[in-house]
């Protein structure tokens, strides 16, 4: 309940922040030597807050159906395709935590490129996910793969962390019960790693949202959120609320696919936990 | 119960590192007897616990446990071991961390819930079966870590300075109950610890031990009797801690002397 009073509270003090700015800024922002340091506050660059949500209830195009309605389905649609990534880079995630942890010589030889594989940039990588991917799935598809590229790092540092995490008297305890690989995993390991995998998920939930709008965006993709950001953007300088109103559903987009892994989370934790 | 002949344990053999851990250890334990190592920090008393237990392999030497090779005594779940960490899962409660050797060997629900309760009852702690170990005070976990390492009823305990990190009442509390719960149970202690006092008053036998290199020196026999709390107040309890503080101070000699 506090929290819930806490984050309303943010958010509005930063739509305070946003109006206030716009009151008092000039139009065309601050310019010290010709460089612009502050933003420009005119209505092109920073609608006002509400006209940016009066636009969510006008039709998208002139006659068509309202702004939120094709949002909400853009949201549906790209939650679709961030579920498939998310799930994808939760196991490829998985399985490289465990494989690292059963073995010193995998940990030392796939970390380095774990680590290494999210320095590449997205925008380089989408396209050629997309025409290597493009032959044998649909488009759709190659979008999760980007997302799911994003999603696995978390999950495979978060738990290979947590699977490390048993002190060595609880190992040696299963050791001295001469307990197998697999009956160490699933007794000790897995269960110790839950505190380090929720977080980690919380993480990859987030790295899936933007992964599935920036490879919508570098392939092309129809029908989701990151398609609608750029073609709102296009009518920016005409129609300047449109473009916020297709933010807007991206990070609420976000906030969802957080919040359910949070209740998730909430779910599993329930009877495990005092 | 265990038979150590010629153990040696020597750690990165070869290497720049080289540490020799055990040099020489001779040690026979028999069914039924309470034996304790001790010995000053780095003598390898906790190495040569694992050396019984085949948690790690020796260099030289025969480790015999129930009359079986220590490697065959390990898969045959012929010891319980008790950490100074009670080393409860903390997402279990008491009763299934009770019941987590019972679950690795396959037992059925009903029999390990039956068995764990027993267990609990033995250590005392039947009405705290539902609780998780976060609920529960040191002295109390590590009465759950005892019941745990009894549950697959082992005719031998190992305890790695199992009251090291409690308070002294409890410590002495608990010592009583281990010795009730072995009467009871008939089983065979090693027990590591660097408190002579508790050496003493739980031992039938007293391995003194030495380091660098890790040896045993001398072993000290304990006769105190039926081991009630006034056994501490006793001339005999006195006279049997000099005896192992003598040993623990007297120089080390080169062949480990045993009288019995």
């Amino acid at each position: 309940m506090r929290r819930a009073f806490g984050s309303l509270a943010l958010v509005a003090l930063a739509a305070g922040a946003w109006e206030a700015y716009k009151a008092l800024a000039p139009d065309d922002g601050v310019s010290v030597m010709g460089v612009r340091v502050m933003p420009r506050a005119d209505d092109q660059a920073m609608p006002h807050l509400w006209t940016v949500l009066a636009r969510l209830g006008e039709p998208e195009l002139r006659g068509g159906a309202p702004i939120w309605e094709v949002l909400l389905s853009a949201c549906l649609t790209t939650l679709g395709i961030v579920a498939v990534g998310l799930v994808v880079g939760v196991v490829v995630g998985g399985l490289l935590a465990v494989l690292m942890q059963r073995s010193g010589f995998a940990e030392r030889g796939l970390l380095p490129y774990v680590v290494l594989s999210q320095t590449v940039p997205l925008v380089a990588l989408a396209p050629a996910i997309a025409g290597w991917g493009g032959a044998i799935m649909p488009q759709w598809a190659t979008v999760s793969v980007i997302a799911a590229y994003l999603a696995f790092f978390p999950v495979a540092v978060g738990l290979l962390r947590g699977l490390q995490s048993p002190p060595p008297e609880a190992v040696e305890l299963m050791d001295a019960y001469s307990a197998g690989w697999w009956a160490t995993l699933v007794k000790l390991r897995l269960p110790a790693s839950l505190p380090f995998l929720f977080p980690a998920l919380k993480l990859a939930g987030a790295a899936a949202v933007v992964g599935a709008v920036v490879g919508e965006i570098s392939t092309g993709t129809r029908g989701g959120i990151g398609r609608l950001v750029i073609e709102y953007s296009r009518e920016a300088t005409t129609d300047p609320a449109k473009v916020y109103t297709a933010m807007l559903g991206a990070a609420l987009l976000g906030l969802a696919v957080t919040g359910l892994l949070t209740l998730g989370q909430r779910l599993a934790a329930r009877g495990v936990t005092p | 119960m265990i038979e150590l002949s010629g153990v040696t344990k020597v750690f990165n053999a070869g290497k720049a590192a080289e540490v020799t851990a055990i040099a020489s250890a001779e040690l026979s334990v028999a069914a039924g007897e309470f034996v304790s190592l001790i010995g000053p920090s780095g003598c390898g008393k906790s190495t040569l616990l694992r050396l019984i237990a085949d948690l790690v392999p020796p260099t030289t030497g025969t480790v015999t446990v129930a009359g079986k090779p220590a490697a065959r005594a390990r898969k045959d779940r012929s010891y319980g071991m008790v950490f100074q960490k009670a080393g409860l899962f903390d997402w279990r409660t008491v009763q299934r961390n009770v019941e987590l050797p019972l679950e690795l060997r396959g037992l059925g629900k009903a029999e390990r819930r039956q068995r764990a309760a027993a267990m609990l009852d033995l250590v005392g702690l039947g009405d705290f079966a539902g609780h998780y170990p976060a609920q529960l005070s040191g002295g109390m976990q590590q009465r759950v870590s005892i019941a745990r390492a009894l549950a697959d009823g082992p005719p031998l305990l190992l305890m790695d300075e199992p009251f090291g990190a409690l308070d002294e009442m409890t410590r002495e509390r608990l010592q009583g109950e281990l010795l009730r719960i072995c009467a009871e149970t008939g089983t065979t202690v090693v027990f590591v610890t660097h408190s002579i006092d508790e050496a003493v008053f739980l031992s039938g036998r007293v391995a003194v031990m030495s380091a660098r290199p890790g040896r045993i020196t001398e072993i000290v026999p304990v006769a105190l009797g039926a081991r009630t709390e006034d056994v501490r107040q006793s001339p005999e309890f006195f006279a049997a801690v000099t005896e192992v503080r003598r040993a623990l101070r007297a120089p080390a000699v080169p062949a480990p002397a045993e009288h019995k």
